[in-house]
């Protein structure tokens, strides 16, 4: 596979050094199953992310579209095939020590609130199994936290909540405890997967909203992966547009939402709910996400690109700018120069 | 064969005739003591071809709802009073025989499900039998139904249903498993219209598929209600989607009614607290990115319900009446189209909140308050 030799860095754009940058991840899950041996599946293709700390980046994909493998990427809890990943700029380490400093700065919040708690332990628990993990806070001190940790996801009051058993909670309050936890120990990053897609329509808001005051108030760096791209749009300050396993456009939220130039990011935007469109939208590129371990020669989604030329059959395109400070992996960007030069 | 009913039935929007009439319908959760009320007093009417929309959180009632129209209810849910009246329509343009679904026996039953009504389960990888052909899956229900259509009329007639979901036919002998969520998902609509119904119940169709996929049978389902002109109810919690796709919309909170309008008129000019906070809850594609607060708190479990009004203490406009009486589904006087709301802030001399008083869409009214003051003259 033909390969830019300046891979684009996704993410928002800030001075200085990224909370969290990644560089060039590649994930392939080898399958084991008899006669599929030494095949791979292509989760994640060559993807740089820098995350800088006071922003949200919004990853956007339909399911497949390797948005979670990303994410688990990040968290350093899956091994990449190839590329690493810089925390403050500086290179992870792979020794125990360095590892554990790592989950205390990074941390992934899950999507479904009523399985990533333990049902025969209380919030209290919850909160307090972090904080001994990786501080040295104990008796009144640890206490004092954890009721501190609950109030600052509005979870009020702290002490009553502490109390209190996961069946208890609504399930806009477990995605609250989850998150709680996740901020016990401190960490400069938040990974967030999926997090409101289990909850209530009417308490998605609040949990966004608690991610909102997040970034302000904590300085954290937040990655919020998700396949509602109306929700992206109104938390984040980046979109990062994935299908099959490669990033296929980024750039500044609004900007992503109202001028798309890649052909997928317009199908996925078309086929959105939206009560304030007039008519019906038309769909331009039926079809499905083709399969990862055999994924198309070339821009890989060609096969249900209604614009696709002979080029993207034969060669990835690379990221090519579409904007301010928006980039869009598309033949169609590409100067005509260099299409005619492809083409002769 | 489609084109029968297509001929009678082509006007969707026909406002005179009722293929489902609601009347209080009330569903319970166990007996006795330990009974909890999830279903409480629904009416609803449901005219021919027309798409109603059932929106409402999870717990709030809706499957439940469907459930019971169905007469699928398992124990221990128990249907503890009501009618549901059908009226079957044994010609195109033949007699109308209204038969109330909830005293029919089974022999009765038998003779309208699928045939006059069939539903379109949440989950196709549960409601399609792993172990069988796609093939086998869908000439089964002709084969109780039509028993004297031969063995190739059914295949062919599978055939056929394939290709009106956009599935060739050599899917045929597939098993669910070789299938796409999508791909599977078809197939159960595809089924559900093997007998050409008047009426197709949906519940979260597809919720579990991607936007792209969720779109691409939607607009293939629109399309087949404009040719055969079935009626469809249509449950999700996702009230943006129903706000492009539904005639009418039914809001459902804490197993209750809370407001029945036409969709146009529901975005335009939502009338209950609920609607509005529902509408309110889904960031727009579009503009200015305003921070949207969503509804305070969370629904009430059906063991603790709150007196009064059940969205009270979620409410931004409650008042003293809410929390002590219940407000029932009343018609607002002065409405263009029919429209219901159970809102307190609509009986009576009181003048709404602004946001909740807009003039429907297409009146010549001015503002809400303007509006109410010509209802009242008028009434």
């Amino acid at each position: 596979m033909t390969e830019t030799s300046t891979a684009v860095v996704h993410g928002p754009k800030r001075e200085g050094v990224p909370a969290l940058e990644a560089r060039r991840l590649t994930k392939h899950f080898p399958l084991t199953s008899l006669g599929e041996r030494g095949r791979v599946v292509h989760a994640v293709e060559d993807v740089s992310l820098a995350l800088p700390e006071k922003t949200v980046t919004a990853v956007v994909g339909e399911s497949g579209s390797g948005k979670s493998t990303l994410a688990r990427l990040l968290t350093g809890l899956i091994k990449p095939t190839s590329g690493e990943l810089l925390l403050d700029g500086s290179p992870v380490g792979t020794s125990a020590r360095e590892r554990r400093a790592y989950t205390s700065d990074v941390h992934l919040v899950l999507q479904d609130p009523f399985s990533s708690l333990n049902a025969a332990h209380s919030v209290k628990y919850h909160i307090e199994r972090p904080l001994k993990l990786h501080t040295k806070l104990r008796g009144a001190e640890l206490e004092a936290k954890t009721v501190e940790l609950l109030e600052r996801v509005s979870l009020h009051p702290g002490t009553d909540f502490a109390a209190k058993f996961p069946h208890e909670l609504s399930g806009g309050q477990r995605q609250r405890v989850a998150i709680a936890r996740g901020l016990a120990v401190g960490p400069r990053v938040l990974l967030a997967d999926e997090p409101v897609s289990m909850l209530d329509v009417s308490i998605r808001l609040g949990v966004l909203n608690l991610f909102d005051e997040l970034r302000e108030n904590e300085n954290l760096a937040i990655l919020y992966v998700t396949h509602d791209i109306a929700s992206a749009r109104y938390l984040a300050d980046t979109i990062v547009v994935m299908y099959a396993g490669e990033v296929v456009e980024s750039g500044p939220a609004t900007q992503i939402t109202d001028s798309p130039q890649h052909p997928y990011t317009q199908l996925l935007l078309s086929a959105a709910p939206d009560p304030s469109r007039g008519q019906a939208p038309v769909l331009r590129g039926k079809g499905s996400p083709p399969s990862l371990v055999t994924p198309p020669t070339g821009c890989r989604f060609h096969p249900r690109c209604p614009f696709a030329m002979p080029v993207c059959e034969e060669r990835t395109p690379p990221p090519l700018p579409a904007g301010a400070d928006q980039v869009a992996a598309c033949w169609l960007l590409a100067p005509p120069t260099a299409e005619a030069a492809s083409a002769g | 064969m489609s084109a029968r009913v297509t001929d009678t039935d082509a006007a969707p929007r026909s406002p005179a005739e009722a293929v489902l009439d609601v009347r209080g319908l009330c569903v319970d959760y166990g007996v006795g003591r330990d009974a909890v009320r999830a279903v409480t007093d629904v009416s609803f009417t449901l005219r021919r071809g027309e798409v109603l929309g059932l929106a409402g959180e999870s717990g709030s009632g809706k499957s439940t709802l469907a459930y019971a129209i169905t007469r699928l209810l398992r124990a221990p849910g128990v249907i503890t009073g009501g009618e549901v009246f059908f009226h079957q329509r044994s010609a195109p343009g033949g007699p109308v025989r209204k038969v109330d679904l909830l005293e029919a026996d089974a022999r009765e039953l038998a003779g309208i499900r699928w045939v006059d009504l069939s539903m379109v389960f949440q989950s196709a990888m549960h409601a399609l039998n792993p172990v069988a052909r796609i093939e086998s899956q869908l000439t089964d229900v002709l084969k109780r139904h039509r028993p004297d259509m031969a063995a190739a009329d059914r295949r062919a007639r599978a055939v056929e249903l394939l290709g009106m979901v956009g599935i060739t036919a050599d899917r045929l002998r597939a098993y669910p498993h070789e299938l796409s969520g999508g791909m599977r998902q078809r197939v159960m609509i595809a089924m559900a219209l093997a007998l050409e119904p008047s009426l197709v119940l949906m519940d979260e169709p597809t919720t579990a598929l991607d936007v792209v996929t969720q779109r691409e049978i939607l607009d293939e389902l629109m399309q087949l209600r404009e040719r055969l002109g079935f009626a469809v109810i249509f449950i999700t919690h996702d009230l943006s989607l129903l706000l492009e796709l539904a005639d009418t919309i039914a809001i459902m909170y804490a197993g209750r009614l809370v407001e029945l309008a036409a969709a146009t008129d529901l975005a335009a000019a939502p009338r209950h607290p609920y609607s509005l906070g529902l509408l309110s809850s889904f960031p727009a594609l579009h503009g200015e990115r305003v921070k949207m607060t969503g509804i305070p708190g969370a629904p009430p479990s059906l063991r603790t319900m709150p007196d009064g009004c059940k969205f009270h203490p979620r409410c931004p406009h409650a008042f003293e009446r809410c929390s002590a009486e219940e407000p029932s589904l009343l018609a607002l006087p002065g409405s263009r189209t029919r429209r219901t709301v159970s809102c307190w802030l609509h009986v009576g001399d009181r003048v709404p909140p602004e946001a909740l008083g807009r003039p429907d869409p297409g009146t010549d009214a001015g503002a809400g308050h303007t509006q109410d003051v010509a209802i009242g003259g008028h009434s």
